[in-house]
């Protein structure tokens, strides 16, 4: 078992009262998985990875704990973590194009992150080449500036700084969503061979495009207004869905081959509710097709099936 | 209806000018009335300045845009203005098409002052609901609103309204549906296939080619500035010809196949569909000839009791 999450909640400190972004979070990863997580805008998908690494103010820890390798990470205590990140957990940031220093030369930046974490650079780079290669960009972008790199490739060089130190977790934010189709999937592919060559145990993919995770990714997990609504391998959560919502978002997903006139779509009608005051019970009730009483409860995450996990009434009405 | 013919835009780039940038070069195309014909490519292919070149945001280089028979370019105030009631833009970005410090229903008032000096109040509340309510949205929970009361689709909605206000008969949404959450987006999308039966034409332009299937009848593959493919939506999604068409069939995500069967399926297809030889791709280039390309060759007696199947071998014999 690679990572554990036991009951996370973080809250953000806000003058109106606390938003409750992430409340009471429960799953776990293997070693090797990689696991999409994804959601709509303001699900709390980016919250939950960014208190795996940097849980700063206005964020604010409320309870729960995250186990690493069985060892307990510090994640309230921001001081604390700094062991931990960029040689545990690591973060490819959403939008990493504009991660880099534009003012320092890619090499020199380089030198100056290793050293800034008491890494002596001429060890790191026989191993530093050796990745590059990898991902297929030559020797020469480290005397480069960033501006002189496109895209994809100032993609494909975050993905190397961030996993240089081999980390047991990476956490990869949206780092599709600003390329073009086909560098999209030559990224997509790195991150599975840095995973299948070990260089990183798991991976937690955040995105909201879900064909990138069909391709991809080994489980998905759905988020939906700060709480966790299914987790399952891919295949099912893909074709056979359990929470209503999982089901709503699947089937809203236009695909090739399906045209307006022929087979029309349905998006999900209502808007997620607010976290600052969010409804009792189950949040997605109110556009919920199959809302029944029983949803007035919070409904617990529940295993309906190996790896299968689905945090919905009509689940745990089943079988009680 | 619109059409372009062979236009073409080039920036002077470099310190004084001196090199020329071809963001778009020698495109001709035509949308008809009621057509929805999808521009799509890369970042950096051109779509978004052809977009712009219809909507006189920036200049044309070269060739003409031609609306009704009309070259857009010599358009000038009063025939500019009426151009811009029939002709309107929707863009990526819903946020930033606002003014966070003013109700979102100001982009209304502009039409107002421009279009429709002097209409009464009564009347042109009439219009605003009728063109809110045409979009899906109820006016009674989206007017008095500030941008940031209403979410990304609403916005984006908003803006076709303020398009429907005019007499618009052709629109350019550019990427509109991009920067949308997935249950909203197919919200926008099914309207814009509505508006479609209203003989709306829409130039949709996009990166996401399931988007551009769903929704288009007519798709242009653009790459650095050039139409590299131009045709049917059926057409060319199922039987993409350009090498460049073809990586990006392989390269899309999707939903019902993997990338690697995706990519053994199109080499099937292709070796099927191939008029020509079949060892053509892997002839030695210099013996490879036009004919072996279109045509495949039968089995041809060369000598007494050797046949083959090659059309050098029996040009020769």
């Amino acid at each position: 078992m690679s990572l554990r999450v036991e009951e996370l909640t973080v809250y953000y400190r806000t003058l109106r009262g606390d938003v409750r972004a992430l409340e009471d979070a429960s799953f776990a990863m293997d070693d090797g998985e990689i696991m999409g997580l994804a959601g709509e805008s303001g699900c709390g998908k980016t919250t939950l990875s960014n208190s795996l690494i940097l849980l700063a103010p206005p964020m604010k820890h409320i309870h729960g704990r995250v186990l690493l390798d069985g060892q307990e990470l510090p994640i309230a205590d921001i001081d604390a973590m700094n062991r931990f990140r960029f040689r545990d957990v690591s973060v490819v940031p959403q939008y990493a194009m504009n991660a880099m220093n534009p003012t320092r030369k890619i090499g020199r930046m380089v030198s100056e992150l290793l050293r800034s974490r008491g890494i002596d650079p001429r060890k790191v780079l026989p191993e530093l080449r050796r990745r590059l290669d990898l991902v297929e960009l030559s020797e020469k972008v480290l005397t480069m500036y960033p501006i002189e790199l496109s895209g994809g490739m100032k993609q494909r060089m975050v993905m190397v700084l961030s996993t240089l130190m081999d980390p047991s977790l990476l956490l990869a934010d949206e780092i599709t969503s600003a390329l073009d189709v086909s560098t999209q999937k030559a990224v997509a592919k790195m991150l599975v061979e840095f995973r299948d060559r070990e260089i990183v145990k798991s991976v937690i993919v955040i995105t909201h495009d879900m064909s990138i995770l069909y391709q991809i990714a080994d489980t998905i997990l759905i988020m939906y207004a700060g709480q966790l609504a299914e987790k399952g391998p891919t295949e099912t959560i893909i074709h056979t869905p359990r929470h209503p919502y999982t089901e709503l978002l699947i089937t809203s997903l236009p695909k090739v081959g399906v045209k307006h006139d022929l087979a029309r779509l349905e998006g999900i009608p209502g808007k997620p509710p607010l976290l600052l005051e969010p409804p009792t019970g189950c949040r997605f009730r109110e556009r919920c097709p199959d809302a029944s009483d029983a949803c007035r409860k919070i409904p617990p995450l529940r295993e309906i099936a190996p790896g299968h996990f689905v945090a919905c009434c009509k689940e745990a009405g089943s079988d009680a | 209806m619109l059409s372009l013919d062979r236009v073409s835009k080039t920036y002077r780039v470099g310190t004084f000018g001196g090199g020329l940038l071809h963001a778009v070069s020698d495109v001709s195309f035509d949308v008809e009335e009621g057509e929805v014909v999808s521009l799509i490519g890369e970042s950096g292919s051109g779509k978004s300045t052809i977009g712009k070149m219809i909507l006189r945001l920036i200049a044309i280089s070269e060739g003409r845009i031609l609306f009704d028979g009309t070259d857009v370019k010599t358009l000038k105030k009063a025939k500019l203005r009426d151009y811009y009631r029939e002709v309107q833009g929707v863009f990526q970005d819903p946020f930033s098409s606002y003014n966070p410090i003013f109700k979102a229903d100001r982009v209304f008032e502009g039409i107002r002052q421009h279009f429709y000096h002097g209409m009464r109040d009564t009347e042109w509340s009439g219009r605003v609901h009728d063109a809110l309510e045409s979009v899906g949205l109820n006016p009674a929970h989206v007017l008095g609103k500030y941008p940031h009361q209403l979410s990304g689709g609403q916005l984006q909605r908003f803006l076709i309204a303020r398009a429907l206000l005019l007499d618009i008969r052709f629109l350019v949404a550019d990427e509109i549906i991009s920067m949308l959450d997935a249950s909203t987006r197919i919200d926008v999308l099914n309207l814009l296939a509505d508006l479609k039966q209203r003989d709306l034409s829409v130039l949709f332009i996009t990166h996401d080619l399931s988007l551009g299937y769903y929704i288009s009848e007519q798709a242009a593959i653009m790459y650095r500035g050039c139409i590299v493919e131009l045709g049917g939506t059926d057409r060319i999604y199922n039987h993409p010809m350009h090498p460049y068409t073809k990586m990006l069939m392989e390269s899309v995500p999707r939903l019902d196949r993997k990338w690697e069967e995706v990519e053994i399926e199109l080499r099937a297809k292709q070796d099927e569909l191939a008029p020509g030889c079949v060892y053509y791709g892997r002839c030695p280039r210099e013996l490879r000839t036009a004919r072996c390309r279109d045509e495949r060759p039968r089995l041809v007696e060369v000598e007494p009791g050797h046949r083959v199947a090659c059309a050098c071998a029996g040009a020769d014999g």
